[in-house]
């Protein structure tokens, strides 16, 4: 089996991604998604901390620490972007403005639970940023992240194990093996990413069922 | 004549008293009002509620005051950063308070309280840890967490430009939370890089009108501007 490498997942996701949608990119894996848009295809990327326009990095030399990302990597602006204030930017989100989000996660649940803030040990230092907002607000929630973790245990779980950062919320998974949608009656497989993947060998690395409707 | 522009850091935090809450601006260190944290640090207020996405960076500002003890309690979405290092001490210690806060409920409690509303409900967070014995409601099908502004007693926020009514312009991502923080706070301190004459700032573009501003100082530009 070949499984997809971080940037091949990143591509993967650019296909689900429209001309014309606002989108927001979480902080690591969902960054590189930018790389592989078509320069010909028109996305808005939204950055919490008060861009809409977000653009590539800038030339070494050219930074400027007026205009940083939600990474807080420096940042530049689109031809036509605009800067706002973080109320405003958060409005953009919860108030369901954003197309699409993409966020890494430790685990996704078959309901659409999300599990990516924080590992639950007790003296771990907290952080949740715009994870919670974002996982509420943008209409469509893709999640990327390697289907397994180090120890060979599904990502994809029947209930998070680890706390939550939003509840039923995820539209789409996008993982080293396989594309899988969440809809209300349990998880669909969109397709299998890794080459020389069975169905049947997904479905036991899965652990959660998995519907299938093999293409006719 | 209105002049709300002060000479120093210190003149315009001179009367911070301990236990005050105070909105720090900055996301990251865009829009970080470093002159004026440290004029917080030099001016010696503590046992300080401070409320700023982060907690810290390195060993200078925010985490400056926290390194010297004058932080009793930090409201922020995001304290964990590589260099948090005088956060994450006092956390572990205990001597300091943590309240954890989605980013985006953060930036609506500001403007909740600048706004004069006395709660909302939002979707964030609903199901989580976060939204843990607090009153949550079913509204039209979708579950919401009822939340509560936050007041400031002082804000300290940084901008590009302003003028002597303390009408002010950012720069960039610099903008973040100053124009929430601006309106939520009894005093809000604006460091600027500019001050300007009355109408050098096109009404069309004023961010921050100055009704919610009090003080002024202008701090010589020491950044980087490609």
């Amino acid at each position: 089996m070949k499984k997809l490498d971080r940037n091949q997942i990143a591509a993967r996701v650019v296909r689900d991604i429209p001309e014309g949608a606002y989108v927001n990119l979480g902080i690591g894996l969902p960054t590189l998604v930018a790389n592989h848009i078509p320069k010909d295809r028109e996305v808005l990327l939204h950055s919490e901390n008060g861009i809409l326009g977000l653009g590539p990095k800038p030339a070494p030399g050219q930074e400027d620490e007026d205009l940083i990302d939600a990474g807080k990597a420096p940042a530049t602006i689109v031809q036509g972007g605009s800067y706002f204030h973080h109320a405003d930017s958060f409005g953009m989100i919860r108030g369901g403005h954003i197309d699409i989000c993409v966020l890494g996660a430790f685990q996704v649940a078959a309901n659409g639970d999300i599990a990516n803030w924080h590992t639950g040990e007790a003296d771990a230092i907290p952080a949740v940023g715009g994870a919670m907002d974002l996982a509420a607000g943008a209409k469509q929630v893709f999640v990327t992240m390697e289907h397994l973790t180090k120890q060979g245990e599904s990502k994809i779980v029947e209930r998070c194990s680890y706390p939550l950062t939003g509840v039923r919320c995820v539209t789409r998974v996008y993982t080293d093996l396989a594309v899988i949608d969440i809809k209300a009656d349990g998880l669909h497989l969109v397709e299998i990413c890794a080459e020389g993947l069975s169905f049947e060998e997904l479905q036991k690395l899965n652990g959660v069922p998995l519907k299938w409707k093999a293409a006719a | 004549m209105i002049d709300k522009i002060l000479q120093s850091p210190a003149a315009a935090l001179a009367d911070v008293p301990d236990g005050a809450t105070i909105l720090i601006g900055g996301f990251g260190n865009a829009g970080m009002p470093s002159a004026l944290i440290e004029a917080l640090l030099a001016q010696g207020a503590k046992n300080l509620t401070v409320v700023n996405n982060n907690a810290g960076n390195a060993d200078g500002g925010l985490a400056a005051l926290i390194a010297a003890k004058r932080v009793r309690k930090i409201l922020c979405s995001f304290p964990r950063q590589t260099d948090s290092w005088h956060f994450d001490k006092a956390w572990r210690t205990g001597e300091l308070e943590l309240e954890l806060v989605p980013q985006g409920t953060l930036a609506e409690r500001i403007r909740a309280a600048g706004a004069g509303v006395g709660a909302f409900y939002t979707p964030t967070a609903f199901g989580t840890r976060l939204a843990e014995g607090k009153e949550t409601r079913n509204i039209n099908g979708r579950d919401y967490v009822l939340e509560y502004p936050i007041h400031g007693d002082y804000a300290l926020i940084k901008a590009d430009r302003a003028d002597r009514w303390g009408t002010l312009a950012y720069r960039k991502t610099a903008r973040n939370f100053g124009p929430i923080r601006a309106a939520a706070a009894k005093c809000t301190v604006v460091q600027v890089r500019e001050t300007v004459a009355l109408g050098a700032i096109d009404p069309e573009h004023v961010v921050t009108p100055g009704i919610f501003v009090q003080r002024v100082v202008q701090i010589a530009a020491l950044r980087k501007v490609a």
